[in-house]
């Protein structure tokens, strides 16, 4: 049986932590078995300013681990102060429900706090009852904690409903966020966000504004349910990039119109493998 | 390059940030304090704090600029029993957050009974968590609460090369440097510091132990008062290193006892800060003279907005 995620980060933090090694141990310990929560407050605290800010340093082996442990779940580019704060608030056994532990925390997090916090979403327990507390990280200002919830976590993907998802997903185009990044991305792509990236598309053009080439993908599947195909056919004879992006967008879309289109435009879709390639490339990078 | 250690800039717009960069602030440490008028629920407080440890942080980063916090109960509303105790209560959890360098800005306003019980519990907080502190100094019976200001801080057991006692004037810079405080001078358009009188002051004193900055808030006051009054100081042949002292490395030294803010924040960031979205300085960047102008002044000459 494979380690549950939480073993594995706790591994990994306690490898990489040198001289509060023992510090961290007894103080996990002491909160699994139902310390205070004032005492999970102060390893919240303190675990930036003793176990210090580097990135938690994961090997190729490490990361083969993770997706067999929860689908979908992406520890890169966590700091190992924040995978502890994650270890910490996962194993802590509290009075209180979850969420209201969670909220308390949330209220008072720094910036650095809550990257951490929400990054640890999918390790949690009673994860379902984090909706409100979610919301609260997806309405913030701060792109770092936006990215939190959107970026290398299966939150989203595991538990957001369709109405949840789509504003997510517009929300990340409208503060430049990539959606590469966002676990699930094609498998969550509905009609109702293909309507409305279409319309996100019309008001872009009316202001004389570009559009992320990342806009197509979500619609493809759908092209012709949402009349986009015009749009479609405007981008394949855009920017290089813009038609790349459209073609394989297009390619995800098995009707007549769509094939008929794309073939209109063949320049566009001799880029879809080199397209396919590096979209791979990415996925390995991120997912090995 | 400058730190302006005292400006609330959770009062002041873009146009502002924007102006400060391009003057050379590299830093600012923004104190806790009140609002203009006085807060009415613990709660409202608790997101004050919550917004200068964390939005305000982001904020500031997206100019290139580092800020940093002081967390504090300030005098006026130690008054207000009720909130004062509430806010107590929250305080220690907000104290060792990212970027807290001292417990402030505290002190007295009217110099009543309530003030100095928060005064006093808060300097002990400081104490025991090991944080500097930054002390506003009264507008009214200056002298007198300026010097009891400094009597309770070391019958409290702390150490004065730990405290920054700030809004200082002719008449209480002598006790505050003698007494081997730290002399915090706020330039401030008619109720506290000049920058004329601040020249004649560096030029009398020196470089040791004081600090400049603007306290710069919802009143009419000047965001770029550092980098002026180092010019001015420059002008008038005030040294270089005298005028660094003051606007930049003084700062660093006191608040850098936290171990919460070091030059390397701003001289060395990670290529992209992902995790405070840190956008780099533009001036380091760009290598460009630091220069002083008006916030706002180059975009209201233009009536594109796009």
């Amino acid at each position: 049986m494979s380690e549950r995620p939480i073993d594995l980060l706790r591994r990994w933090v306690l490898r990489q932590t040198r001289e509060q090694r023992a510090w961290f141990e007894e103080r996990v310990n002491a909160l699994a078995e139902g310390a205070p929560e004032r005492e999970l407050h102060m390893v919240m605290g303190l675990a930036p300013r003793l176990l210090g800010k580097e990135t938690l340093a994961l090997s190729t082996e490490d990361l083969s681990l993770t997706n067999s442990a929860l689908e979908g779940w992406r520890p890169e580019g966590l700091s190992l102060d924040g995978a502890a704060r994650i270890v910490a608030l996962t194993l802590y056994r509290g009075e209180r429900p979850f969420a209201e532990t969670f909220k308390d925390l949330r209220r008072t997090a720094d910036a650095r706090e809550l990257v951490a916090l929400y990054r640890g979403l999918p390790l949690y327990p009673e994860p379902e009852s984090l909706a409100f507390e979610v919301g609260e990280g997806l309405r913030s200002n701060m792109l770092g904690v936006f990215e939190a919830i959107t970026q290398h976590n299966p939150y989203p993907y595991l538990h957001f409903d369709e109405h949840r998802w789509n504003h997510m997903i517009l929300k990340a185009l409208f503060v430049n966020s990539s959606l590469a990044n966002i676990v699930g991305l094609d498998e969550r792509t509905n009609p109702e966000l293909a309507r409305q990236l279409l319309d996100h598309i019309h008001e872009r053009w009316a202001a004389g504004r570009t559009i992320s080439p990342e806009v197509w993908r979500c619609i493809g599947p759908y092209a012709v349910d949402v009349g986009a195909l015009d749009e479609f056919e405007k981008a394949l004879s855009g920017e290089p990039l813009e038609q790349a992006a459209a073609a394989l967008a297009l390619a995800s879309n098995s009707s007549p119109q769509a094939k008929s289109l794309l073939a209109a435009h063949p320049a566009a879709a001799a880029k879809i493998a080199e397209s396919q390639a590096e979209q791979a490339s990415i996925l390995k990078n991120e997912v090995v | 390059m400058f730190i302006d250690p005292h400006a609330h800039m959770i009062s002041r717009t873009t146009d502002d940030y924007e102006a400060m960069a391009a003057a050379g602030i590299v830093a600012v440490i923004e104190p806790a304090f009140w609002l203009g008028q006085p807060r009415t629920f613990v709660g409202t407080y608790v997101d004050y704090l919550s917004t200068i440890i964390g939005f305000e942080r982001f904020r500031a980063g997206q100019f290139g600029i580092r800020h940093y916090c002081t967390v504090g109960l300030n005098s006026k509303e130690a008054n207000n029993e009720e909130l004062a105790e509430g806010v107590m209560e929250w305080l220690p959890r907000f104290a060792l957050k990212e970027g807290v360098v001292a417990i402030g800005e505290i002190g007295y306003d009217e110099q009543t009974p309530l003030e100095d019980k928060y005064f006093r519990a808060q300097l002990a907080l400081a104490k025991e968590l090991q944080l500097p502190v930054m002390v506003h100094t009264p507008h009214r019976d200056k002298k007198q609460g300026t010097s009891r200001s400094m009597d309770v801080c070391l019958e409290m057991g702390l150490d004065p090369s730990w405290v920054v006692i700030d809004h200082n004037n002719e008449e209480t810079v002598d006790e505050t440097l003698d007494r081997g405080f730290w002399a915090g001078f706020s330039i401030y358009p008619s109720t506290k510091m000049g920058t004329v009188r601040m020249v004649e002051l560096l030029k009398q004193y020196g470089s040791e132990r004081i600090i400049v900055d603007s306290a710069c808030d919802w009143g009419i006051s000047e965001p770029l008062a550092v980098a002026k009054t180092a010019k001015l100081a420059l002008e008038n042949g005030i040294s270089a290193e005298t005028v660094r002292k003051v606007t930049y490395a003084n700062t660093l030294e006191v608040y850098g006892k936290s171990g919460q803010i070091q030059e390397s924040d701003w001289l060395n960031p990670p290529e992209i800060d992902q995790r405070t979205l840190y956008e780099g300085n533009s001036i380091l960047r760009g290598g460009r003279e630091p220069r002083i102008e008006a916030p706002g002044s180059r975009k209201r000459d233009s009536l594109i907005i796009e």
